[in-house]
């Protein structure tokens, strides 16, 4: 599910949704944010077309920094940069 | 709207002062028809997922969906034997509360939602307990329907009582579904 990459100093984990329906985008960012350390960031890629307000609901609700919310051929790509303490 | 209106309502938002927003969602889980059951798993278990604390506490119907999928009699003399064959439990035999059609509405249903890759209540119980939604069963309920803490499904609280639901509503946001 999760494909840890190590393109930047900080760890950058790709969470792959594509394809599934609420709630699972938000249920799935919140199971991997768990792993990652303070500072890592989050890339989630989605085809929910609800996961446009729900994922920078969620970021903004945990207190994780959403960085980027972009679309492309109808893909959601977020970028969630985990903040640091119980992360969800 | 005028400016003026939205100088007067900014206005007395500064003067109201906020109600404290809730960050607990408790469900009473009232209903275990699966059109029922269903929503209450996204909502608790999203609620979990967004930082929030959750709890449900499942009484009456909503007690079954809670049963060992395995076990299907359950009861504790003929009357609560006969009933849990006449409302099977687990939810995967929930029927939905309009359109049931003898289980052709809810196959038809999980078929949809697994077109759409929506996650099966099942599979939400499961989501749920990972994320640490609290499922706390009615004591009462499992008395009155012969129903014991063998029969239903790992990873539970211990049963309680309506004076706990009572308890766990206060300060939080409550839905009876």
């Amino acid at each position: 599910m999760t494909i840890p990459s190590t393109e930047t100093a900080q760890r950058t984990v790709t969470l792959d949704v594509r394809g599934q329906s609420c709630p699972m985008p938000v249920v799935r960012a919140a199971q991997a944010i768990r792993d990652l350390a303070a500072g890592d960031v989050l890339e989630i890629l989605s085809t929910d077309r609800g996961s446009w307000s729900d994922i920078p609901t969620w970021a903004g609700t945990t207190g994780n920094e959403l960085l980027e919310r972009a679309e492309e051929d109808g893909v959601f790509r977020y970028l969630v940069r985990r903040t640091g303490g119980e992360g969800r | 709207m005028t400016e003026d209106a939205t100088a007067l309502l900014e206005a007395i938002s500064e003067h109201t002062s906020e109600p404290e927003k809730a960050d607990k969602l408790t469900i009473i889980a009232w209903s275990g028809e699966l059109d029922r059951i269903w929503p209450t798993l996204i909502l608790s278990t999203t609620a979990r997922a967004c930082g929030m604390e959750a709890a449900v506490f499942f009484t009456f119907w909503g007690l079954f969906p809670l049963v060992r999928p395995e076990k299907r009699l359950t009861g504790s003399d003929w009357m609560t034997r006969g009933l849990s064959l006449l409302n099977p439990g687990s939810p995967h035999r929930a029927k939905l509360s309009k359109y049931n059609f003898g289980g052709a509405g809810p196959w038809m249903l999980k078929r949809i939602a697994g077109k759409h890759k929506v996650p099966e209540p099942r599979e939400l119980l499961t989501l749920s307990q990972d994320l640490g939604v609290r499922l706390l069963p009615c004591q009462m309920t499992m008395d009155l329907m012969g129903l014991g803490r063998d029969d239903l499904i790992d990873g539970l609280e211990e049963p309680v009582g309506a004076a706990t639901a009572l308890l766990e509503m206060k300060d939080s946001i409550h839905l009876f579904i």
